[in-house]
């Protein structure tokens, strides 16, 4: 008999055998490997479909079809839109524009009354916006910083597009004018606000990204088209989006600093009908230091059009194999009485299911990831080659949806085999796993149910997970239709994560305490 | 210190059911100690309780004086054989044995070891769920040897061997204690053990009724009783009665002397003329002691309590 080892117990290393246990249990039952890999497969299958089925095209010049052109894009690489109507002026260096801001007007088209009849009404949309800029020239997506006045939400400082500090709340008239000015100092510049133009509060300061030295400065109007969401026919949601405009009326505008050139006019952004005009053009007139700047468009981070996870979309079907697989992983002990065996080598029951997680979770994982990855970037190009203006997305968002998607897979694949634990039944566990992960996030995003329920749902399920390959946020200053069905869930990313992983510790947990109560 | 199974006190309630009822004994190293009793007479949940799968409600359970739950790679101090069904059937034997090896930290090797020591190296690739009961048996005790223990304890090891197989078994168990090993056999037939155990723990309703060697209890069952063959009984009884003798009429029409040595038969048979085929030292069978000493046979005993 040769000596008996007694090895020191330190417990990392007995959760590591165990685990390395668990995970040649795994490998050695060909249906699980065989499941795990079909899962991934589905994944890549569906996803690659999906791209190739989806085409896009846009009109050009002369009414040919062409590829829609990408979204410009901001100074950190966010698809903006910047339409708007600029006047402005050449300053060099250090400056301060001041405006006084005397009206706020505007009209939008609503849903038509009478068909085939325009139906225009005066308004200003909650987030129109008029007021003093300065920015690095004319073109869309350049770094900018402005004081503007909102239809609905006050005045506020923003720049840069993602950029929004509010400031006073309140609207305008000629009664109560409210006075805007931007100066700049270096390389920060500051907002602030008045009453009467000799009081003022800082609203706030901004360092637009690599602003040069010689910027445009000046008084600009835009406003985003006016929002209707509809209830769908199944109970979901749609959104249209109609024409909006608004005008500011600015007066005892001043430019102090080094200033050249006369004043320019320019729609910024503004798109040409294949005829050659002009789709709703803006316009601005000036007597003196008055101005009247009528816009149309926005400047905001743009929150419509395909998205980068588009393609991810046969991960539900994916995470269905995944769980049957989990259960089966756990049911097994049980069906064949190895749970005895399983607990013969690894006697401290606080270790043998979270082995057994780690184990499955790290297969998972490692399945999930690569074939995210490869659907992630082949889709994308797909998509992109397809005519499709991918909505682009930085780097750390490329990997947070991908490694973030994975290991939602991971802990679904933890909650189902700590359920096939719980329950001791393959059918019990797989219906209960897939109605708390796979039937939430179909539900909720496919226009079934309210948007109310549909948010309800994917914040208190563990299928809130999903929320970690939204690409595009939803901003809290742009007006958009921001349900599940539209791709925003109402959770962040980490934030839909952590619930999931809430939910497969809390099964985890009371699979061990179950396993540890009871003679095995 | 040398390892042993040390049982003390133990008592478990199964609802209504007394299932363990002060269960006390020691297994000592080198030798098989048979642990035997009728079906439900608590050898199972015993072992169960010394292996940490039940909890006991009263008592101890200790291996080299530790209990099993605190043992950090358990298999290489206890190996154990309890269900050799407890597979899974899509698995293979090789892999079933792999898992288990991983799970102390031994690698491959060892698992082709005990594979060729049970005889499975030609089944190892073959998936478990196809294997005959005498294969599982193998691939248990394969399982139960990988850590190379120590102590093992082996629930109704020869159950749907062959008789080949059957023989393997009782070589292998005499060999693994001739090694220095504490092993605990359980069986409901106590003919399984003879020529195999050297110490008995005989059990019934969840205690210890015999804790003896196995030469011991077949002398003691035997009393120094001597068989004769005569083809006069009638003149034999009164004969050796009056020599002081007591006589008893087996079933195979043999005589059962006892309180007089041979020689001393042999003599007053001699003396009163009465012719006689055969004089020997009376022997019992391991299951006829076991009959003796629980006083009825096997599970058809009242309620001692």
């Amino acid at each position: 008999m040769s000596p008996l080892t007694l090895r020191s117990g330190r417990q990392g290393g007995e959760l590591g055998r165990l685990t390395r246990a668990e995970w040649t249990k795994f490998r050695s039952v060909r249906g699980w490997m065989a499941g795990m890999t079909t899962a991934a497969l589905v994944i890549v299958l569906l996803g690659l479909l999906s791209a190739s089925g989806d085409h896009a095209s846009c009109a050009g010049a002369g009414g040919v079809e062409i590829a829609c052109p990408a979204p410009p894009v901001g100074p950190d690489g966010t698809a903006v839109s910047d339409r708007f109507f600029f006047v402005h002026r050449q300053l060099s260096g250090d400056g301060v524009i001041t405006a006084r801001l005397t009206s706020m007007t505007g009209q939008i088209r609503k849903p038509d009354v009478t068909p085939g009849r325009r139906n225009v009404v005066a308004g200003v949309v909650p987030w129109a916006k008029t007021g003093v800029m300065i920015k690095d020239g004319t073109r869309q997506g350049s770094p900018y910083a402005a004081v503007m006045m909102t239809g609905a939400h006050g005045v506020r400082m923003q720049h840069d597009f993602t950029h929004d500090v509010a400031g006073l709340p309140g609207g305008v008239s000629e009664r109560s004018p409210r006075w805007l000015r931007l100066t700049r100092s270096g390389d920060t510049l500051t907002g602030y606000e008045s009453a009467d133009g000799t009081r003022w509060t800082r609203i706030g300061t901004a360092t637009p990204a690599g602003l040069p030295r010689t910027v445009r400065i000046g008084v600009f109007a835009a406003s985003p088209g006016d929002l209707t969401v509809m209830r769908g026919d199944l109970g979901g949601s749609g959104a249209a989006v109609r024409f909006a405009e608004a005008t500011g009326v600015l007066d005892q505008v001043t430019v102090r600093g080094d200033t050249s050139g006369d004043w320019r006019d320019d729609d910024v952004g503004a798109t040409v009908d294949p005829d050659g005009s002009v789709h709703h053009p803006g316009r601005a007139s000036r007597s003196g230091g008055a101005f009247s700047v009528t816009g149309v468009g926005d400047i905001a981070p743009a929150v419509e059009g395909p998205t980068a996870e588009r393609p991810l979309g046969g991960a539900p079907a994916a995470l269905v194999l995944v769980i049957v697989v989990s259960v089966m992983f756990a049911t097994a002990e049980y069906r064949h009485g190895l749970i005895r065996l399983t607990l013969l080598a690894g006697p401290r029951r606080g270790l043998t299911l979270p082995a057994k997680a780690l184990a499955l979770g790290l297969v998972t994982f490692a399945a999930a990831l690569p074939a995210i990855a490869v659907t992630f970037a082949a889709g994308g190009r797909i998509l992109r080659a397809n005519g499709n203006a991918v909505l682009p997305v930085s780097l750390p968002t490329e990997a947070r949806v991908v490694a973030g998607l994975a290991a939602l897979f991971a802990l679904a694949a933890v909650l189902a085999l700590a359920l096939g634990a719980l329950l001791r039944s393959s059918v019990a566990a797989v219906i209960t796993a897939v109605v708390a992960i796979v039937v939430p996030h179909v539900v909720a995003t496919t226009s079934i149910l309210p948007d109310s329920a549909a948010r309800w749902l994917l914040r208190v399920t563990p299928a809130a997970g999903f929320a970690v390959q939204q690409t595009v946020p939803a901003y809290p200053h742009v007006l958009s239709h921001d349900a599940p069905s539209a791709g925003f869930y109402p959770l962040p990313p980490w934030g839909g994560l952590a619930v999931a992983a809430g939910y497969a510790a809390l099964a985890l947990g009371l699979a061990a305490f179950r396993l540890h109560r009871r003679d095995a | 210190m040398k390892t042993t199974i040390e049982v003390s006190g133990l008592r478990k309630r199964f609802g209504p059911v007394l299932a363990l009822d002060g269960m006390s004994f020691t297994v000592l190293p080198g030798r098989v100690t048979g642990f035997v009793g009728p079906n439900g007479a608590g050898k199972s949940t015993t072992m169960r309780v010394i292996l940490g799968l039940d909890a006991a409600d009263e008592g101890r359970a200790l291996i080299g004086g530790r209990p099993y739950r605190s043992l950090r790679t358990p298999l290489r101090h206890v190996g154990a054989l309890l269900d050799a069904g407890a597979l899974q059937p899509g698995r293979t034997a090789r892999n079933h044995l792999l898992w288990l090896a991983h799970s102390q930290g031994l690698g491959s090797g060892r698992v082709d070891e005990v594979l060729d020591l049970v005889g499975l190296a030609t089944a190892a690739r073959r998936r478990a769920g196809g294997f005959s009961l005498g294969m599982r048996q193998r691939l248990g005790i394969a399982a139960a040897l990988l850590g190379d223990p120590p102590v093992l304890l082996l629930d109704e090891p020869v159950n749907g061997l062959d008789p080949e197989g059957i023989v393997w078994m009782r070589g292998l168990l005499r060999s693994l204690a001739g090694e220095g090993r504490a092993v605990l056999v359980s069986s409901h037939l106590m003919g399984e053990l003879e020529g195999t155990a050297d110490h008995l723990v005989v059990v019934g309703e969840g205690r210890v009724i015999a804790d003896t060697g196995v030469a011991e209890l077949i002398t003691a069952a035997s009393r120094g009783r001597v068989t004769l063959r005569t083809p006069t009984p009638s003149a034999a009884i009164p004969a050796l009665r009056d020599g002081g003798a007591a006589v008893d009429v087996t079933d195979g029409g043999a005589l059962a002397v006892s309180g007089l040595p041979s020689e001393r038969v042999v003599a007053l048979l001699n003396a009163n003329g009465v012719p006689f085929s055969e004089v020997a030292a009376h022997r019992v069978t391991l299951e006829q002691a076991y009959l003796d000493l629980t006083g009825a046979p096997a599970g058809h005993r009242e309620a001692a309590r």
